[in-house]
């Protein structure tokens, strides 16, 4: 190489960061932005993952994609269940590309930690993949509601409904991780203010394959009922291994205290009937719901999970308040949102709370016997309707600050 | 002429990171730093004694998790809060050095990743880590009571210069009468030890510097992103650390840097392009194992800075 030449590679190197940086600032600067921050590629993207951004684009298209007269656009990522990667995804939305509201956020881990930047931020989140309660109890944020379920309501609902019907003994079998411990703790109140007592529980590490140990000490604990307080791939392995090792033909039960509609799918009716489990929506419930499902079918091929159809509703919701509140200020719109009933096909009889908790009807399904079924995605049958003030009501009361006083 | 260009580029890559909050996204920028010396304290130990640590996750997860402790409850400052956490990162080291040096190889990595499985058990397990929540919400407060780390900015510059320092000390350990013996140890124990080196000796001083240096990286971390979580020490992190160093050019003074900006880069960027990461580290990494062995900077470099291409770096001791 010649000598002369020899700046003019580095001097190159500048030139192409300084372009690269003006190209990726290059965005135009007056959308509205939803960014919407999921699992697209590991346990949980099933339950919400690329289906969840499809629903959020509908809520848009069917909003009208406009507001204030900006454009609205969707912006996604995959934040690989790790924190730290969501937490600088998120950081980076809110500084730099213009988001206004991130949505989704499956797994409690990586919520409460996207609900810390949003809450030095100022920005809205509308939680809908996490279950933790701690997200509107001890970590509660004044601009994040949590918008479909949580883990005190799926308690409410699974747990009180299997004690009333003489399941009075349980043993847990938990995902190893906030919301796996949350599930319990919640369960194990819920249990035991019906009168029921719990006999023991096992920790299990995140994404196990081999259940078996574990279903073992549940057998020996003579349990009448096996809480399964885990989610995703980690439900749908434990409760296809416990029909292979017979628990349920021994006569113990299971409950999945968080099971989708998509797990159930997947493990097929032989493996999953007889299962009870709480959802705040399935798709087969009235003619607007099958509507709906049907043009989110047409795109995905899936009937949509209530986390899927969960953002739908958060994000119509959150359009229709920035609308009515006339701006995008975090606080005007969260008082808007706060200000009026939630009550659409997906969300009824709601209303959101000041810890950020949208209080409203969950459902206790119990999947269907294989010759009950009528269509591959024929799955349940509604047991109960939970009305909003049970299934949200907390056991021990709420840490949050904000209703505590 | 290839000491020109070389000043050149020094030049160049200086004036780079001094602009780079200006150009980029500083916190991933950050990030990247902190990962960055963390590749170059591994380097230490796989690039120039040839130990091949499976277990350095416990070091750079072990000290964040000291350092948001100290800050967060106890009201450290954040350069107090550092300095735990990387003086806990050697204590640490100088526990796992002592068992892990006495094997090689793949029983060496084994002791290791075993090692650093127990530490990420007990932040699981432990009731001051928050279990899989981590410990949220670290302040960065003020640097010596005067800087306030909140400002982007003075974060980012305060970081750089913790990146320097920690990159200073791994040159200076490696071009040092020290770094001699520790590479003649890599090249031959037996040889290096007949000429009266104690070789355990300096295996453990190395393994206990990459350690502190790699805590070093995991307390600024843990101050950028304000967070300690699992995934800090879980053993991917370790694994990670192997993936940037091998892809950047393992002994190489710059390959660490490189190897770990391509990582982070693609972890952030190609996160908004869907469920595509992981598959393309993997491809990524079968191509660099495959066609330049010597990773990005030690095929690179040689070309750009106009020298004749360097001597073949030695080959990683087989694991």
């Amino acid at each position: 190489m010649n000598g002369r030449f020899a700046a003019v590679l580095p001097a190159a190197l500048l030139a192409a960061a300084l372009l690269v940086a003006g190209g990726a600032g290059a965005q135009s600067p007056d959308a509205v932005r939803i960014g919407v921050l999921a699992d697209m590629s590991s346990l949980y993207a099933d339950l919400g993952g690329p289906g969840s951004t499809v629903a959020v684009q509908m809520a848009v298209d069917d909003f009208g994609g406009s507001v204030l007269g900006k454009k609205i656009e969707v912006v996604s990522a995959d934040h690989q269940n790790k924190p730290d990667v969501a937490s600088s995804i998120a950081r980076q939305w809110f500084d730099e590309k213009g988001v206004q509201m991130i949505t989704d956020l499956t797994t409690s881990s990586v919520a409460l930690a996207v609900q810390e930047v949003a809450r030095a931020d100022n920005k809205v989140i509308l939680v809908n993949g996490a279950a933790s309660s701690d997200l509107t109890g001890k970590a509660c944020a004044p601009t994040s509601v949590h918008w479909t379920y949580d883990t005190v309501s799926l308690a409410n609902g699974t747990g009180a409904a299997v004690v009333k019907a003489g399941g009075d003994s349980w043993f847990f079998i938990t995902a190893d991780y906030a919301f796996g411990h949350a599930l319990e703790r919640d369960t194990t109140a819920v249990v035991e203010a019906n009168g029921g007592k719990v006999l023991g529980a096992v920790n299990v590490p995140l994404n196990t394959a081999d259940f078996s140990s574990f279903l073992l000490q549940a057998q020996q604990s003579k349990a009448k009922i096996i809480g399964l307080a885990n989610a995703g791939g980690d439900a749908i392995n434990s409760i296809k291994q416990a029909a292979e090792f017979g628990i349920v033909a021994g006569g113990q039960k299971l409950a999945g205290l968080l099971v989708f509609v998509s797990d159930v799918h997947s493990l097929g009716l032989q493996t999953a009937q007889g299962l009870q489990l709480t959802e705040a929506f399935y798709w087969d419930q009235d003619d607007k719901t099958r509507a709906w499902s049907k043009r989110f079918f047409d795109k995905t091929h899936k009937e949509p999970t209530m986390v899927q159809a969960g953002n739908y509703s958060a994000t119509m919701h959150y359009l229709e308040a920035v609308k009515a509140a006339g701006s995008l200020d975090s606080a005007a719109v969260i008082k808007e949102l706060k200000s009026k009933p939630i009550d659409d096909f997906i969300i009824r009889n709601g209303h959101i709370h000041d810890d950020g908790s949208l209080v409203h009807d969950m459902y206790l399904y119990e999947v269907k016997k294989p010759t009950e079924s009528t269509a591959e995605w024929d799955l349940y049958k509604l047991i109960a309707t939970i009305p909003g003030d049970q299934a949200f009501k907390r056991p021990r009361g709420n840490e949050c600050p904000a209703v505590k006083g | 002429m290839s000491r020109r260009a070389g000043l050149w580029w020094s030049i160049a890559l200086i004036a780079l990171a001094l602009a780079a909050p200006f150009l980029f996204y500083p916190v991933f920028v950050m990030r990247a730093l902190c990962l960055a010396l963390f590749a170059c304290a591994f380097d230490l130990l796989l690039g120039y004694v040839g130990l091949l640590s499976f277990g350095h996750a416990a070091f750079y997860g072990g000290a964040a998790y000291v350092t948001a402790h100290c800050v967060k409850v106890w009201g450290f400052p954040p350069e107090l809060g550092i300095v735990a956490g990387a003086a806990a990162a050697a204590l640490l080291g100088s526990v796992f050095g002592w068992l892990a040096i006495r094997r090689q190889g793949i029983y060496f990595a084994m002791i290791t990743l075993a090692l650093a499985q127990m530490v990420a058990f007990f932040a699981l397990q432990a009731p001051f880590t928050g279990g899989e929540d981590g410990i949220q919400a670290v302040p960065r407060g003020r640097l010596l009571g005067l800087i306030d780390l909140n400002h982007p900015l003075a974060m980012y510059y305060f970081v750089l210069a913790m990146f320097v320092v920690g990159f200073a000390i791994v040159r200076r350990a490696v071009n040092s009468p020290f770094g001699q013996v520790i590479t003649a140890i890599r090249e031959n124990e037996p040889r290096a030890v007949s000429l009266g080196y104690r070789a355990e000796r300096y295996k453990l001083l190395a393994f206990v510097l990459s350690a502190a240096l790699a805590g070093l990286a995991g307390a600024t971390k843990c101050l950028v992103l304000q967070f300690a979580a699992l995934s800090d020490v879980d053993w991917t992190t370790s694994g990670e650390v192997v993936l940037m160093t091998l892809v950047g050019g393992v002994g190489t003074p710059l390959g660490p840097v490189v190897g770990a900006f391509v990582i982070v880069t693609m972890e952030n960027y190609l996160a908004q392009a869907g469920s595509w990461v992981t598959v393309i580290e993997g491809l990524i990494f079968i191509v660099c194992v495959l066609t330049f062995r010597r990773g990005i900077v030690g095929v690179i470099a040689p070309c750009l800075t106009g020298r004749a291409a360097a001597p073949p770096a030695p080959e990683p001791s087989p694991p």
